[in-house]
């Protein structure tokens, strides 16, 4: 049936989408770094699995374990060491992203660089969790079925813990004004660098998951930058509940217009879905009104 | 904001690189080596069809040729000397490149960029200069009109019309054998490529009395193309075709054997030939069809297989892997021929003279290479050459493709 054929391929790719986008969504909203290395660290995570499937046969759903606490642990040291004095030093919230830009352009290179040394210029791409499986009369591949899931999963996850614990109520005080939330006791510093650290966590976890299905080299990282932050952007930045729903619906328009119209307009959909989201709801589909 | 602090970071790296150039420049004046400097992407989203293609032809013929003791020049060997930059994908710093090699470095010689956009973007710029164009990795239909134009440019991939004959030439002669039906699905990737391959494609096709009966363009970057290849099977053709680009062409082929599609023919672009291709699906690589193709059997093939492998620790692609080395030993035997480093004498060199190369003797006419391969099929884990069948160690192809494992 062609609705079930366009809506179960548009969501997991849409699942795809919303799962590159969690990290920086938390990084962005919460942290309030404009992390421009998003997509490196993204490469970097996708090349870290490939070595470990290939060179010690480890399977990339193990190298998700590996991976989340690695790149939370180094997410966490680069906002320490690096974010940390310029969130201090800078006097509002303007001046904090521009700097914020400008060091994470900075690290993107060091990244890049990193992976340029190591693995070249070529395109890598293996097999894993390659098999059809057919739901609802459409054939879906496994290993994108498991993106949608951890996606879905981990969004709401996020999302139930931000609005009902205490430690997410905090969360969402220092995203909201960091300034007011000092005032009742929390520890700004500390939880921006916790969310920051968790959202690199996350990136890793899209890296591993996007590395089984698509061919990537050093130079792609960009790609994953523009991606993400269309669909951040579009949800309400910082809204993990936003950046999922925003996802979802990219994939489902880019498949209805490849399937129905032509499937050469499929970009040219993306950004009139975005411009027009923009348009309606500055501030994102879940977004609130700006203060 | 962001494009000036990359200027910057660039202007010093370029600063960096000029003053290198500087005390490699004082040692030129006795001519006691051949500096031959190039442009490359290493970043950007060519870096990938660079690294493959371009990158590790250039490390290996640099390596054989100072080996051997360099280009001979009258009664000496020179070693060779490299000045490299990165283009980082971009037109603008590939003809500032240039143009910095020529006027700062002044380099001998300079070896072209990878992929057609960036050759066609420097090529004024290498004829102003009067520096030889060896524009090895383009493949456009101006070809012919531009080394008319240009007298220092040769074109060494042949011209998108050439590519689609080759299979339209191909599929219709599988058609007369009754091995397919008379339909095609074609897709395409919308950029230049694509469009000028897709477009010499229809009119090909209709020649060799083939009919396309689903015929689309997707947006380079398309991170899934399942919507593309579920129209195609519905349009139940015996040939699909796609003028695809590497991460596209990986993708359709994952996709392919998801869906269960087996076409006769299944032909994908750019990448087949990459050793990636072989890598990641094994035997189920066995009987797909893509842009290019080798004579693998040659023993001078098979022995710059080896040291191509040995060198830089990865196999070359199978398309224009071959033919850019080629180029460059016609390069040396060129400069070795005219005697110095006279740069309109060696590119007239290169377009009249004939030339001993791993892919044979090559002459060129009219500054273009007459011998390439359009179509290569994987058969064996070697992706061999099957058109155009007039050239020597044409093989036959096998029809229909095995079904996917």
């Amino acid at each position: 049936m062609l609705l079930f054929d366009i809506l179960l391929p548009g969501l997991v790719l849409g699942g795809m989408y919303a799962l590159i986008a969690l990290g920086l969504t938390l990084q962005y909203g919460v942290a309030r770094i404009m992390n421009l290395s998003y997509g490196e660290s993204l490469v970097a995570a996708a090349f870290g699995t490939l070595s470990l499937y290939s060179g010690l046969k480890l399977s990339p759903l193990l190298a998700l374990v590996l991976a989340i606490p690695a790149a939370a642990l180094l997410n966490w040291l680069l906002y320490r060491l690096l974010l940390q004095r310029l969130i201090r030093r800078s006097k509002d919230r303007g001046a904090q992203e521009v700097d914020s830009i400008l060091v994470t352009f900075g690290v993107l290179f060091v990244i890049q660089g990193v992976m340029l040394v190591a693995f070249g210029g070529q395109y890598y791409s293996y097999s894993y969790l390659s098999i059809p499986v057919t739901v609802l009369g459409s054939t879906l591949a496994v290993n994108r079925l498991v993106a949608l899931a951890f996606a879905a999963l981990i969004g709401t996850a996020v999302y139930l813990a931000l609005t009902r614990t205490r430690l997410g109520t905090a969360v969402r005080a220092v995203a909201v004004d960091p300034n007011a939330a000092q005032l009742v006791g929390i520890d700004v510093g500390q939880l921006a660098g916790l969310a920051f650290a968790f959202g690199g966590g996350l990136v890793a976890a899209g890296g591993v998951l996007v590395s089984m299905f698509l061919t990537f080299n050093a130079s792609m990282g960009v790609v994953f930058t523009m991606k993400a932050l269309v669909v951040v952007i579009m949800g309400g930045v910082g809204n993990v509940m936003g950046a999922l729903v925003a996802g979802l619906l990219l994939g489902v328009v880019e498949t209805a217009v490849a399937r129905l119209v032509d499937p050469g307009l499929t970009l040219a959909a993306t950004f009139a879905l975005f411009l027009a989201v923009l348009l309606i709801r500055p501030t994102g589909l879940f977004g609130k009104a700006a203060s | 904001m962001t494009s000036t602090n990359r200027r910057q970071l660039l202007r010093i790296a370029g600063a960096a690189a000029i003053a290198a150039g500087f005390g490699a420049t004082a040692a030129q004046a006795e001519t006691d080596k051949i500096r031959i400097g190039y442009a490359i992407s290493k970043t950007g989203p060519y870096a990938g069809g660079a690294g493959i293609t371009t990158l590790p032809n250039y490390q290996l013929w640099v390596k054989d040729v100072n080996a051997a003791g360099g280009i001979k020049l009258g009664d000496k060997k020179l070693p060779v000397e490299i000045v490299e930059y990165d283009d980082r994908s971009s037109s603008e710093e590939a003809v500032k490149a240039i143009e910095r090699l020529a006027n700062q470095d002044k380099v001998d010689f300079i070896l072209s960029p990878w992929g057609t956009g960036l050759n066609l973007a420097v090529g004024p710029t290498l004829n102003k200069l009067g520096y030889p164009h060896l524009a090895v990795t383009s493949v456009t239909d101006k070809a012919p009109e531009l080394a008319k134009r240009w007298a220092n440019a040769t074109f060494w991939l042949g011209t998108s019309a050439q590519i689609s004959n080759g299979l339209a030439e191909l599929l219709g002669k599988l058609k007369s054998e009754g091995k397919i039906g008379g339909t095609v699905a074609m897709v395409s990737v919308a950029d230049q490529f694509g469009i000028e391959l897709a477009a010499a494609g229809r009119e090909a096709f209709k020649k060799a009395g083939l009919t396309v009966a689903y015929d689309k363009t997707y947006p380079m970057g398309s991170q899934d193309l399942q919507p593309l290849l579920k129209d195609a099977i519905a349009a139940n053709a015996d040939a699909f075709i796609a003028f695809s680009y590497p991460p596209d062409t990986i993708g359709l082929t994952e996709q392919a054997q998801l869906l269960k599609y087996n076409p006769k023919v299944f032909y994908v672009g750019v990448g087949t030939a990459f050793p990636l291709f072989k890598g990641k699906f094994a035997a189920n690589s066995d009987g797909v069809m893509g842009i290019g193709g080798w004579n693998a059997d040659s023993p001078p093939l098979k022995d710059y297989l080896a040291r191509h492998k040995a060198a830089t620790g990865q196999e070359p692609d199978r398309w224009a892997s071959s033919i850019t080395y080629a180029s460059l030993q016609v390069l040396q035997q060129a400069i070795e021929k005219v005697g110095k480093v006279d740069r309109a004498a060696v590119a007239k060199e290169i377009r009249e003279g004939s030339f001993d190369t791993i892919i044979g003797k090559v002459k060129l006419k009219d500054g273009l290479l007459q011998e390439v391969w359009s179509v290569g099929q994987w058969q064996n884990g070697e992706f061999y050459a099957l058109a155009p069948a007039s050239l020597p160690g044409a093989r036959a192809a096998v029809v229909p493709k095995p079904e996917w494992k």
